[in-house]
C-alpha cells in the first residue's frame, strides 16, 4: 500500500520539549536515541501509523520542526541531492512541481 | 480525506538569522514555549487569508521582542507597552494595512496598561494578541500583573499576596466592559483541542480587522516552562488546572455580527497637500527670483552650543533653513534640558550637497561655542582642520587646539551695543556665513525675517548679521 500520511521531525530544529509526543493520540512519536546538534533529545516518528491529525504540528512551538503530510498522492521515493540518499520526497507547498526531501527538508535542485 | 501538508508557513522567513551560526532554522524561544505555537497560528492565518503583504506586526518588549526575525511581514519594534499607540498611528495613515499588536503580560498589563485601554476604548482597527503567562519571562521570572495569588516568582518568593501586590488583572474582562471593542476572547495553549480553539480565535480576530469592523483582542494563556520551573508537559497541565481557574477561557464579548464595517469617510490627502493643509510655507515660495550661488560640494557638520536663551537653537534653525533655501540637504537636531532658560542647549546642523543620512554629529567640522562649558565640552571633538567660533567676551580661556582655525568674537558684547544681547546668535551666523563662503548674503537678508518672525527683531537681526560678517572679515 502506498504511503499517504507521514510526519517529519527535523532533528536539528527540535528542542526536545516533548509536547508533540504528549499530544499524539496514536502514540506514533517518541524521543530519539541520539542528541541533536544543539544538545537536545529530539522527537522522531516511529515510522508508521500516522493518521495526519496534525496534533503534533499545532502543539509544536517551532515553526519548521514538524511537517505533517496528509493523504498526499505525490509522495514518492527518490534521490535527494542534498543528503545524497534514497528518501521520501514530497511536493513543495509554493511550487508543487518541485519536490522536497523528507529527511533534510531541502528543495531539490532539479524539477520533477 | 482532504489532501494537505501541514508545514512551516510561508509567512515565516526561510531562515532565522537571530542566533546565527548553525541555528538558522530555530527560534530563540525556550523548549515548550507558547510563543512559537501562537506564531505558527498567526503566520498560517496570514498566509491563508492572503494578507501577509499588508500586515504590520508590532513586536513588544519581552521574550517576543524578536518576532521581526521570524515573521516575513512588515515589522515595527515599539517602546515598552506602546504598541497600540504605534499601531493607531500606522493604521490611521494606512487604513488598508492589517495591524497586529503582539504583546506580553508585562508589556500590555503593566507598563502599557493605559495604552491598551485607550486604544481599545477608541475602537482602533487593530488586532491585539495578548500572551499571558503570568510571569515576566525574559527578565527572569519576576511577578507580572497577571501572576496568581500565592504564585512564587523571584520578586514574590513567598508567593504573591493580595495585601501586598494586589490581585491579578483580568485584562480580557476589563476590555470587554468597554463599548468599542468588537471581539474579546480568552483561549489557552494546552492540548490539541484548545490549540484548535486558539487557532479559530486568531483567525476570527484577524477577519474582523480585514472586514474593518474594529478592535479585536485575543488573550492567550501560554506556557512558560522556564519561568514556572516545570517541564513543558506539566506546564500545559498547570494552565488547565490552575491558571484557567482564575483566567476563565471563553468569549468575553462578541458583537461582530452587529457591527457594520467602518468606512473611512474623509478622503485621505496626498502627501504633497500637507504643506498647504498645515499652512507651511517653504522659503523658496517667498524668495523666488533671488539669484543663488551654485551648489558646491559641501559637508559641514556644525555644532552650536551655549546656555538656553542665547538663541542657540534659533541660530541652528535659521542656518538650516537658509542652506535648504540655497538647495542644500540639511538636518537640524536640537538637544536641550527641561529648562526654558538657563540650562545648557546645543544643536547639530548638517549641510551637505549629498543627502544627509543621520542628523547626529560626533565630530563637528564647525563648533560655535557661546559659553565656557560648551567650549570645554565640544572642543576636543572638532575635526582637525575644522573651525571653532567662540564668544571671547564671555569665555575667558582660549581654546587649546592648534590644528583648527579659531576665531574669537565678542558677540554678546557687540550685540549689547547694537541693542540687545539676544542678537549675539545673529553675529555668530554672520561670522559663519562669511567664513564658509557658500551662502548668499542677499538671500539671507531677505530670508531672515521669514525665518525669525518676531517683527521686533527684524532690523536688529539684520544689523547683527552684517556686524558678524564684518567682524569675521579681519580673520580670513
Amino acid at each position: 500500500m502506498a504511503i499517504r500520511n507521514h510526519v517529519i521531525v527535523l532533528a536539528d530544529e527540535c528542542k526536545g520539549c516533548g509536547l508533540c509526543i504528549d499530544a499524539c493520540p496514536l502514540n506514533v512519536l517518541e524521543f530519539a536515541d541520539a542528541l541533536n546538534s544543539m544538545g537536545y533529545r529530539p522527537a522522531r516518528y516511529k515510522g508508521e501509523g500516522c493518521s495526519a491529525c496534525g496534533s503534533c504540528f499545532y502543539t509544536c512551538p517551532e515553526p519548521g520542526a514538524i511537517t505533517v503530510i496528509r493523504n498526499v498522492e505525490g509522495l514518492e521515493k527518490g534521490h535527494c541531492s542534498h543528503c545524497g540518499g534514497e528518501v521520501l520526497l514530497f511536493p513543495d507547498y509554493r511550487d508543487p512541481s518541485r519536490m522536497r526531501c523528507i529527511a533534510c527538508h531541502q528543495l531539490l535542485k532539479e524539477k520533477a | 480525506m482532504k489532501t494537505s501538508i501541514l508545514q512551516k508557513s510561508d509567512s515565516f522567513y526561510d531562515i532565522f538569522t537571530r542566533k546565527g551560526g548553525m541555528q538558522l532554522q530555530s527560534t530563540h524561544y525556550c523548549p515548550g514555549c507558547g510563543h512559537g505555537i501562537l506564531h505558527k497560528l498567526i503566520a498560517q492565518a496570514l498566509s491563508d487569508f492572503g494578507i501577509r503583504d499588508r500586515t504590520v506586526l508590532i513586536s513588544p518588549v519581552g521574550c517576543s521582542v524578536f518576532a521581526y526575525y521570524y515573521f516575513d511581514v512588515g515589522n515595527i519594534q515599539s517602546a515598552h507597552g506602546r504598541a497600540p499607540a504605534v499601531a493607531t498611528g500606522y493604521k490611521r495613515a494606512n487604513p488598508d494595512s492589517i495591524m497586529i499588536s503582539y504583546q506580553g503580560d508585562g508589556d500590555l498589563a503593566a507598563i502599557g496598561a493605559n495604552e491598551i485601554l485607550q486604544a481599545a476604548n477608541r475602537g482602533e482597527q487593530m488586532t491585539v494578541f495578548f500572551v499571558n503567562n503570568a510571569i515576566y519571562g525574559m527578565t527572569g521570572g519576576q511577578m507580572a500583573p497577571t501572576t496568581l495569588i500565592g504564585q512564587k516568582s523571584t520578586t514574590t518568593p513567598r508567593g504573591r499576596s493580595s495585601q501586598n501586590e494586589g490581585f491579578p488583572l483580568r485584562m480580557s474582562e476589563i476590555i470587554a466592559t468597554l463599548e468599542a471593542p468588537v471581539y474579546v476572547e480568552r483561549v489557552m495553549l494546552t492540548d490539541a483541542k484548545n490549540i484548535a480553539r486558539t487557532r479559530k480565535a486568531v483567525r476570527k480576530a484577524l477577519i474582523i480587522q480585514v472586514e474593518k469592523k474594529g478592535f479585536s483582542f485575543v488573550e492567550v494563556l501560554s506556557p512558560c516552562p522556564t519561568g514556572w520551573k516545570m517541564t513543558p508537559v506539566n506546564s500545559k497541565k498547570w494552565i488547565t488546572d490552575v491558571l484557567a481557574r482564575y483566567f476563565e477561557p471563553g468569549i468575553k464579548k462578541d458583537v461582530s455580527e452587529d457591527r457594520q464595517p467602518l468606512i473611512q469617510m474623509r478622503p485621505q490627502p496626498h502627501f504633497n497637500q500637507y504643506h498647504e493643509l498645515l499652512d507651511i510655507k517653504s522659503l523658496s515660495d517667498d524668495l523666488q527670483g533671488i539669484p543663488l550661488p551654485e551648489i558646491r560640494p559641501v559637508s559641514d557638520d556644525i555644532k552650536i552650543a551655549g546656555f538656553g536663551g542665547q538663541g542657540v537653537l534659533s541660530l541652528g534653525y535659521a542656518l538650516a533653513n537658509i542652506a535648504m533655501g540655497h538647495g542644500y540637504q540639511v538636518s537640524w537636531l536640537p538637544s536641550y534640558g527641561p529648562e526654558m532658560r538657563g540650562g545648557t542647549a546645543n544643536c547639530s546642523v548638517k549641510i551637505s550637497d549629498q543627502r544627509v543620512a543621520s542628523p547626529l554629529i560626533d565630530n563637528p567640522s564647525v563648533l560655535i561655542a557661546m559659553n565656557k562649558p560648551s567650549l570645554k565640552r565640544f572642543e576636543p571633538d572638532v575635526q582637525p582642520g575644522g573651525i571653532i567660533l567662540y564668544d571671547c567676551g564671555l569665555i575667558n580661556t582660549k581654546p587649546d587646539r592648534t590644528d583648527v582655525r579659531i576665531l574669537g568674537l565678542r558677540a554678546t558684547a557687540e550685540a549689547d551695543k547694537l541693542g540687545a544681547t539676544k542678537a549675539a546668535n545673529m553675529i555668530m551666523l554672520g561670522a559663519y556665513v562669511r567664513m564658509c563662503g557658500f551662502l548668499s548674503e542677499d538671500y539671507i537678508l531677505k530670508a531672515l525675517p521669514l525665518i525669525i518672525k518676531n517683527k521686533a527683531f527684524y532690523t536688529l537681526n539684520e544689523k547683527a548679521f552684517l556686524r558678524g560678517m564684518a567682524m569675521a572679515n579681519g580673520s580670513i
